[in-house]
């Protein structure tokens, strides 16, 4: 099986606190540590694992600038055999729609079987996935937690939804599915991993190669821009204690039991 | 001003609170609109989800067709495709079935999609301007639509106050007769009810729930025994599950548990939406977290900047100290 993980850098939210720049118009961008988008991470690890079982390969794409290579590299180091950046000054400025128009100029250009992608990005919206699926005209599932490969063309995939439940469906292929995090444990990758990669060369494709007008992707082309970050004015808030350790877990001792909670 | 539908959620004969929360969204980008509603479905539970619904919008569009029993992103969006006018503006709620379903449709409308909006701020000329949340809640973003040629937009389920009833029940109209012959590549098989463990989280007064910050597997125990002193039960968000640290059961959120204790601990828990959207019952919630911005402390009536590794520990002591004095 022929497998597409489309990935994203993005600021780690789990090593950063992410706060507003001093202008209040954009967030703090220095000393950001970037990772690879926590749910893509699950979906490499999801193809990877499928490809395992019935053969195949795994080809992880993003669309960004030279910096990206590097999420890239390291899911080339966690088993992906090929990298491809898309990247032109053009993209600039794309919307969801706009990255959802490059990725397909991509998948065009090959023979997929099967196309995944994290559930959201950190700073997205989960979005990207179900448009490609619909320009594409390929069947789409969100939130995906299970898949298992049945024959002739074929998925059996379950989804997540309300209470802890999962919906199970089937699917044909090709299809675009995204993947939510927990479907799988996505395995480790070291510095010697990395180093094992970083001679192997990323193609990249810019907008011309891709048969992509300005009027489908970019700045021009979006019909959704972010205007600008805020820190929301704090509803009523939390009362923050602010004594020491002792004097804190003391008061929220009291607490407990003055609501009822030490039976 | 474009034209507003509604898509409305139903699940076994059981009408989605989003449908009073979309209306009120709808009035909130335009007081003067009259959304029109549009009910998919089958069989003799659609009729009264529809008298349901004319309650709350002046228009209500039926589909009823044998394909359609149970709601499949793919054939709903077939529909809408047929039935939405292009240049509208349709509302779907932010849930698993409107992830499902509303970037394909926007797609296929040839409308601006966006999706997850918690405010409406203003609507000047044909660029509407919504609040959305990036980064877990972290911050938030103001964004700008053009909704010249239309636009899907998906709405926070809760963000959004219900209305109040109509006077007179709005207008049925059956559509079922446009939308023809259905078929889907994506095939609806069956439900799996997620398994109870031997703790039922929905069942306990006091809660200690352990978020991110709880690091690793090993430090599970700082909670158990916090939990145990209190005789309360641990649970936990999202990630902690990821992980493999604790079951599925053990998770509350909108894909998880929906928990109504008297005392909710949120230990080292950022406090995403999907987290908050299950603790209900209006709970006493006390918050330590390391970061003092953590989203968790807007919505606590406690909070306390602290290691949870730290902290925990300390209040473990603290409790069976005031046991220890009450059992003398």
């Amino acid at each position: 099986m022929e497998i597409l993980v489309c990935v994203k850098r993005v600021p780690d939210t789990s090593e950063n606190d992410i706060e507003l720049n001093s202008a209040g118009n954009d967030i703090e961008r220095d000393d950001l540590v970037y990772s690879i988008n926590e749910s893509d991470n699950y979906a490499v690890e999801e193809a990877l694992q499928i490809v395992a079982k019935v053969g195949g390969t795994v080809s992880v794409v993003t669309v960004g600038a030279e910096e990206d290579e590097e999420v890239l590299r390291r899911q080339m180091a966690m088993g992906a055999s090929h990298g491809i950046l898309l990247t032109d000054p053009q993209f600039e400025g794309s919307d969801g729609r706009g990255i959802a128009s490059i990725l397909k100029g991509w998948v065009q250009k090959g023979n997929y079987d099967l196309i995944l992608t994290g559930v959201q990005a950190e700073d997205g919206a989960a979005q990207v996935g179900g448009m490609l699926a619909a320009m594409l005209d390929y069947p789409f599932a969100s939130l995906v937690t299970s898949i298992e490969v049945l024959a002739n063309n074929k998925l059996k995939i379950a989804r997540e939804i309300e209470g802890g439940n999962r919906e199970v469906s089937e699917i044909d292929l090709p299809c675009v599915l995204s993947i939510q995090t927990g479907i799988n444990e996505p395995r480790y990758v070291g510095m010697k991993g990395i180093r094992a990669v970083q001679s192997i060369p990323i193609p990249t494709y810019g907008a011309s190669e891709l048969g992509l007008t300005p009027a489908q992707v970019g700045s021009a082309a979006a019909k959704v821009t972010r205007v600008d970050y805020f820190v929301p004015a704090l509803g009523k808030g939390a009362r923050m204690l602010s004594g020491t350790r002792e004097q804190n877990a003391q008061e929220v001792v009291e607490l407990v039991a003055a609501k009822g909670g030490l039976k | 001003m474009p034209r507003i539908f509604v898509y409305i959620a139903h699940k076994n004969g059981v009408l989605d609170d989003s449908a009073a929360e979309l209306i009120a969204a709808a009035k909130k980008i335009d007081a003067t609109a009259a959304p029109t509603a549009i009910v998919i479905g089958s069989g003799p539970g659609l009729q009264s989800i529809c008298a349901e619904v004319q309650k709350l919008y002046p228009e209500v569009w039926q589909i009823s067709n044998e394909a359609l029993s149970y709601p499949n992103a793919e054939l709903i969006r077939k529909v809408l495709t047929k039935i939405v006018p292009r240049g509208s503006v349709t509302l779907v709620a932010h849930d698993h079935f409107g992830i499902d379903l509303a970037p394909g449709l926007s797609i296929k409308l040839d409308a601006a999609f966006v999706p997850d909006v918690i405010a409406i701020d203003s609507l000047e000329a044909n660029f509407l301007k919504v609040v959305r949340q990036e980064f877990g809640g972290q911050v938030s973003a103001h964004v700008n639509c053009d909704i010249a040629s239309g636009a899907v937009i998906t709405m926070r389920p809760g963000a959004f106050k219900t209305v109040e009833n109509l006077s007179a029940p709005g207008t049925l109209v059956d559509k079922s007769a446009e939308v023809g012959p259905l078929t889907a590549s994506r095939r609806y098989l069956e439900i799996i009810i997620s398994e109870t463990s031997d703790v039922d989280i929905t069942k306990h007064a006091v809660l200690v729930s352990v978020g991110r910050g709880i690091q690793e597997k090993d430090n599970i125990g700082i909670a158990k025994e916090l939990a145990e002193a209190l005789g309360a039960a641990v649970s936990c968000s999202r990630p902690v599950v990821d992980a493999k640290w604790l079951q599925k059961s053990r998770q509350v959120g909108s894909s998880g548990k929906t928990v109504k204790p008297k005392v909710y601990l949120a230990c080292g828990i950022s406090g995403a939406f999907q987290h908050l959207a299950g603790i209900k019952g209006n709970p006493f919630i006390i918050a330590i977290n390391k970061n003092s911005k953590a989203p968790i402390f807007q919505v606590a009536d406690v909070g306390i900047v602290d290691d949870i590794l730290e902290f925990l520990p300390e209040l473990t002591s603290k409790v069976q100290e005031l046991r220890g004095v009450a059992a003398k």
